[in-house]
């Protein structure tokens, strides 16, 4: 993978992100959280620039990273869709609905789109299973998703009114 | 709660906001304006009332009158209709599927009926982020009275009397983790609260922290006089966003209440909780692992002994219990612990909260006593089984538990009863499967997720569990031979023995028990390359019913392959060579005549 060169003010960002937790080894997780707030992703330049400033080793900084799935180093899709793969979900056809997404969108879990448009994920349980089977496209929440509807949601977002009202389909 | 002659409750659990019912608050309050009934009337934004399948739900007191699938539009007819002319909205409230009636007053309801709320005793019924309402229901009283009245001894004897297990899966006994916390000497411990909720399908702890953040706060104050600690850790998954906020808020309030900081109630009594966000791995709800994690590091589980009681947290002694643990707690100090040890069965006390979801008539969150019997819960709660189809199983215990065939349905559920039957109680999720699921697919579901969250320290669980998934991968494509099935059973029982943590001895149950319960759909699989719940893929093959066939060409025009052939108004073909078995056609056709075989 090519080097990025970052930016003086993500540097920066960074740095304050960790002075904000005293610099202090023991708040990885926390630091790690907020940066890939702040950033959107991980990428291996970031992780050195906080290992050097929590005083420890970037090896360390990756084993973390690469843990925890909820780290990232590659970047997220514009519209990010995850796809609930909890037990309640999956029994009620969450994988079919999955299926349809990575053929509709022409990719795998993890990937994104080359626009860059969206990406695919799975997640595990959103608490949300009275809705199951369910998909989350950002922050919204589609309920008890047929695979006949993916298409329609992914058109939607492609024409820009992705936050319209397609959710309530019984 | 007073001032006020109506009160409108409207649910803001996480599935319910997931289906707007942000936005049914804000229409409620806005037709109580325009109608002029802001002084009588308050809309209340309360956690999770349990019965998840028919939110958004709104409540109105007085009366109990539950409103069912309410939309943001149904707002003004509510207050219109019922607030100003006391005429409840018919058509808004729950019909019985058996009876055909509706039930206004949700006490009448079956969901409700056998239920005992402990747990989830304010969830519904106050707003989380009011402390004022949370102190009207007796909230802090027994901090109080702990603190006032009884040594660090009485209230750990009253804990340890009480019968309460952990409810976080393991089921040890709470009083003796804090008489064994309490004992060990140090300059600092720690009680933490383990709201890592990971299992998938699970989600009581959550609705607990967001529709009763204050109840997590009294407790672990108690457990931190009786251990003689100063410091509280909350670790909650990052992926629960709302209980995160509404913790932050409850904590916020207390502080300024004086129930947590310096000096509480004026006995001198110190102590503060703070917040750990989790990143997203199972393996943390392991005690060690969870511990780790709080220090920065990777969740990898340890060697037990030492036990956190003894060394934990930075090294110290640390009391972990989980999130419904604690919310008992309060109750017990309360009404005392005689009332709670006659909850329940001899060796397990008090009532269990569960997730009920899956091919289930009413999925949602229900608390009922120890003792009751799936069948209860299942078909009395939960109103049997979805579209009529027939009972297959349940799974109790997520990825550590196991499938329970209709053999169990009598079974009354306690911790010494599912682990007798090859399952285990876990945090409370309880999946209920259907004649059109598939076990071994099922088994191969949760080996995927083991095989992502295992944390990769030991080679059992590590190498054991992806061989496992294999061998599963290779039976649903027909590619399995009858010794597979001894070999799964096998490498399960060396898995179990030798793994270092609970997830990796308890990983191979779900293997273990649907080969035991459901050996006959295993061999089918193996011997007759079939899979009888017509799940699995591979095995099966798309074709068109020429009989029911009209030729109408959507399925032609549909398939993402062209493997479909045929003339307009003629029985169409499906050339099986090219199929790739998406099922498009199978969904579209509106005549039934793509059939599985």
């Amino acid at each position: 993978m090519p080097k990025i060169k970052l930016a003086d003010n993500t540097i920066k960002v960074i740095k304050d992100v960790c002075a904000e937790y005293n610099n202090s080894e023991g708040e990885l997780i926390n630091v790690l959280h907020k940066v890939q707030h702040k950033l959107g992703y991980l990428p291996a330049e970031v992780q050195e620039v906080i290992a050097k400033e929590l005083k420890t080793s970037v090896a360390k900084v990756y084993g973390v990273v690469t843990f925890y799935s909820f780290f990232s180093m590659v970047p997220k899709g514009e519209f990010p869709i995850s796809i609930c793969m909890g037990t309640a979900c999956y029994v009620r056809g969450a994988e079919q609905v999955l299926n349809e997404f990575k053929r509709q969108l022409k990719v795998e879990v993890g990937e994104s789109t080359g626009d860059g448009m969206f990406s695919l994920n799975c997640l595990r349980c959103l608490g949300a299973c009275g809705l199951s089977p369910v998909v989350m496209v950002g922050e919204k929440v589609y309920g008890r998703v047929a695979p006949t509807q993916v298409k329609q949601i992914i058109t939607d977002y492609r024409d820009g009114c992705g936050s319209s009202d397609s959710s309530k389909t019984a | 709660m007073t001032d006020y002659k109506m009160h409108l409750l409207v649910c803001g659990g996480t599935g319910c906001k997931a289906a707007d019912s942000d936005e049914i608050r804000n229409s409620l309050k806005y037709w109580i304006e325009q109608t002029g009934m802001e002084d009588d009337a308050q809309v209340v934004f309360t956690g999770c009332f349990g019965f998840c399948e028919k939110g958004p739900i709104v409540k109105v007191l007085p009366g109990n009158t539950f409103y069912v699938g309410v939309q943001p539009g149904d707002a003004e007819e509510i207050v219109k209709e019922h607030l100003v002319k006391g005429r409840p909205v018919q058509r808004l409230l729950y019909t019985d599927p058996v009876t055909k009636e509706e039930i206004s007053d949700s006490k009448g309801m079956e969901f409700y009926k056998k239920q005992m709320r402990i747990a989830l005793r304010n969830c519904g019924f106050i707003n989380p982020e009011n402390i004022e309402e949370y102190i009207s229901r007796d909230g802090y009283m027994a901090l109080g009275k702990c603190l006032t009245e009884l040594s660090p001894q009485e209230v750990i004897s009253e804990i340890k009397e009480s019968g309460l297990r952990g409810r976080g899966g393991g089921g040890f006994p709470t009083g003796l983790k804090w008489e064994i916390t309490n004992k060990s000497e140090a300059d600092q411990k720690y009680v933490v609260c383990n709201a890592d909720e990971g299992d998938p399908g699970a989600f009581m702890d959550r609705s607990i922290l967001e529709g009763d953040p204050h109840s997590i706060i009294e407790a672990m104050a108690i457990c931190g006089y009786c251990i003689g600690a100063d410091k509280g850790l909350v670790y909650i998954r990052a992926e629960y966003p709302l209980a995160i906020e509404r913790l932050k808020i409850a904590l916020n309030q207390a502080r300024e209440y004086g129930l947590l900081g310096e000096d509480i109630l004026g006995t001198g009594f110190n102590f503060d909780i703070s917040i750990r966000l989790g990143a997203g791995a199972f393996v943390c709800g392991e005690e060690t692992a969870l511990i780790h994690s709080m220090e920065g590091l990777r969740g990898e589980p340890t060697f037990k002994p030492p036990f956190p009681s003894v060394s934990g947290y930075l090294g110290k002694p640390t009391n972990v219990n989980n999130v419904e643990t604690f919310a008992n707690v309060p109750v017990i100090i309360n009404k005392g612990a005689n009332w709670f040890n006659k909850i329940g069965t001899e060796k397990s006390k008090g009532t269990k909260v569960f997730a009920l979801a899956g091919k289930i008539n009413n999925i949602g969150l229900i608390e009922v006593p120890m003792g009751t019997t799936l069948r209860e819960v299942i078909y009395d709660i939960g109103g049997g089984i979805k579209d009529g189809k027939e009972f297959k199983s349940v799974q109790t215990g997520g990825p550590s538990g196991g499938c329970l065939t209709k053999d169990f349905l009598d079974t009354p559920i306690d911790y010494d009863n599912l682990i007798a039957a090859g399952s285990m109680m876990g945090s409370g999720g309880m999946i209920v499967m259907d004649e059109d699921d598939c076990m071994v697919s099922i088994a191969k579901f949760y080996l995927e997720f083991t095989l992502e969250e295992s944390c990769g320290k030991c080679s059992p669980c590590r190498i054991g569990n992806k061989r496992l998934h294999e061998m599963l991968d290779k039976i649903t494509k027909g590619e399995g031979e009858e010794k597979d099935i001894e070999r799964l059973k096998m490498l399960s029982h060396v898995i179990k023995d030798t793994s270092l943590c609970g997830l990796g001895q308890s990983s191979p149950n779900p293997v273990l028990s649907t080969i035991a319960n459901f050996e006959d759909e295993y061999l089918a699989h193996v011997n007759e390359k079939k899979c009888p719940s017509g799940q699995c893929k591979d095995l099966l093959k798309y074709e068109v019913v020429e009989d029911l066939c009209t030729g109408c060409t959507l399925c032609f025009r549909n398939c993402p392959v062209g493997a479909i052939t045929g003339e307009r108004r003629q029985p169409h073909y499906i050339d099986q060579s090219i199929c790739i078995k998406c099922g498009v056609c199978y969904w579209k056709c509106k005549f039934n005549a793509i059939k599985l075989s």
